[in-house]
């Protein structure tokens, strides 16, 4: 019976241990960016370096969106067309690629492919230089790591998500085209005309834009805490690597359901 | 700003009662120290017993649980951002490491100071930093990133970049390491010229006794969270303390032990 009291008394302080531990991650990483947030005007004279982190956050990111994007727009073509046939409604595939990939595909799919590319490289950029004291000295030359280092990779991330995902609907649509069209007969015009006809570009268009805003602000923001906060061991590194990247797709997933439903709420 | 000791006094930076802990373990327990301008002060100790913590404090980079630490007249850690960072800018700090920019080459490394504190014309920065490279033997070595170089050349560098905006002081922690002999004694020299061409104050954290006794003006000697003995290397270099002589000869046996903390090693063999 004792022991049995035990366990119980063992599971709940380890519970309690793990809820205490969770909140403050969640208060440091408010933290961080409430720090992060504080550096952001210092950027104004500098652009050169958001241009230099834009080329490794985003430019670096572009292949693998490319090829992703062809592919699930190729998936994308094939399933709708053998769907909308069925009722004789074929030439609605553009409608369906277009419809599915500017206002959920894209943002979603490109925001964890960018966790997986550009999240992790930032998370063990900064877990290491963590670890080779390399913030330390920076300090200690008087330069703030937050101005120079956090918040430029911070914004490249917030311009580089819209941007990629634009690239990956506009390249999933090709392929979607390339299917329905090139390959199943569907007629270019009826394509092109039902997908121009019901895409809105309020509600549809700049719906995936902001959302893909706030992926990038997100697993931007994750990432880096996870870097900043890494114990800077190699075992350190690795593991806030990993977190972050589950972190971030995992919060990215959730946060697409919760501004899904608020905005198909206020439609 | 809170100013309560004389900036023009002897001493550069002055500690005073500090104590600091990391958990249980206590690192400072209410200790003192002064370090004059102008001059080198060699703070050995064996390794474990808070030497970098010491500069990290200093630097404040660490918060104390109790005392002050006031650098040319100022409290460090009562200082704001701002204030903090522009004393920082006359306090060079040379890390165990190096600490190098790695996506820097050499070059670019010593000139980062620079750039990012003075507004000085390309031309300039580039006679600068080749000064300073050459000063510590690396002008050759300015294209090349620092995962090509070894530590040595690494802390070298490092070094080049601590004195490229003329600091009034320099912090080195460990920089006898992995150097080899023929590096290790220009260095030692170096460490003494800079010290004495540019009126600098220096502060070696080190565990290498030879060098540092060769160059120090003012040796501490530290464990246990306390200062155990203090004075020039004369002066320490004939005193009787057994821990002195323990560390300054290098003696396994004496109030010091090699071992960590441990249960009776007979009994931790067998199991009991």
């Amino acid at each position: 019976m004792t022991s049995v009291l035990r366990v119980i008394a063992d599971l709940m302080s380890n519970v309690g241990q793990s809820g205490l531990h969770f909140f403050a991650r969640v208060g440091r990483s408010i933290q961080f960016l409430l720090t992060l947030f504080r550096a952001l005007p210092s950027l104004l004279p500098r652009p050169d370096l958001i241009i230099k982190q834009l080329y490794s956050v985003g430019v670096m990111t572009i292949v693998i969106v490319l090829v992703s994007g062809a592919f699930v727009g190729l998936v994308l073509g094939l399933q709708g067309y053998n769907v909308l046939v069925r009722f004789n409604s074929e030439s609605s595939l553009g409608t369906m690629v277009g419809l599915s990939l500017i206002r959920e595909l894209g943002p979603v799919i490109t925001a964890l492919l960018f966790a997986g590319r550009a999240g992790s490289s930032l998370t063990a950029e900064l877990g290491l230089m963590k670890a080779t004291e390399q913030f330390s000295s920076m300090e200690m030359m008087a330069v703030d790591p937050f101005k120079r280092v956090i918040a430029p990779r911070f914004i490249a991330g917030i311009i580089s998500m819209p941007l990629l995902a634009a690239i990956f609907s506009a390249v999933g649509i090709l392929g979607g085209y390339f299917v329905g069209v090139g390959l199943l007969g569907v007629d270019a015009g009826a394509f092109w005309s039902q997908m121009q006809n019901s895409v809105d570009f309020y509600e549809d268009f700049m719906n995936g834009v902001w959302k893909s805003i706030a992926f990038g602000f997100t697993s931007t923001w994750i990432a880096l805490y996870q870097g900043y906060d890494a114990v800077p061991t190699a075992e350190g590194v690795s593991r806030a690597t990993t977190q972050g990247v589950v972190n971030a797709s995992l919060v990215v997933l959730a946060l697409n359901f919760i501004i899904t439903a608020l905005t198909l709420e206020t439609n | 700003m809170s100013v309560t000791t004389d900036e023009n006094s002897a001493s550069l930076i002055s500690v005073r009662q500090l104590s600091f802990r990391r958990g249980d373990k206590v690192i400072f327990d209410n200790v003192d120290m002064d370090f004059q301008r102008g001059k080198i002060t060699v703070i050995l100790g064996p390794s474990g017993t808070g030497k970098t913590t010491l500069l990290k404090l200093i630097g404040a980079q660490l918060d104390p649980d109790q005392g002050t630490i006031h650098v040319d007249g100022q409290d460090v850690h009562k200082l704001p951002q701002s204030e903090l960072y522009e004393l920082r800018k006359r306090m060079g700090m040379l890390f165990q490491t190096g600490a190098l920019l790695t996506d820097l080459t050499v070059f670019e490394n010593v000139a980062y100071p620079l750039r990012e504190h003075t507004k000085l014309p390309e031309r300039m920065i580039r006679y600068l930093v080749l000064m300073k490279l050459q000063a510590v033997g690396l002008r050759g070595a300015a294209g090349l990133m620092p995962s090509e170089l070894s530590g040595g050349m690494a802390r070298r560098v490092a070094l080049a970049r601590a004195i490229a905006l003329d600091p009034m002081m320099i912090m080195y922690d460990e920089p006898f390491s992995g150097q080899d002999p023929l590096s290790m004694g220009v260095l030692v020299k170096l460490i003494k010229d800079l010290n004495d061409t540019l009126g600098l104050t220096s502060l070696i954290v080190t565990h290498d006794v030879r060098e540092a006794s060769s160059i120090a003006d003012y040796l501490y000697l530290i464990a246990d969270g306390q200062v155990i003995d203090q004075g020039t290397p004369e002066n320490l270099a004939k005193s009787d303390t057994r821990w002195t002589r323990q560390f300054l000869d290098g003696l396994p046996d004496g109030p010091v032990s090699f071992h960590y903390p441990a249960p009776d090693y007979m009994q931790d063999l067998i199991g009991q």
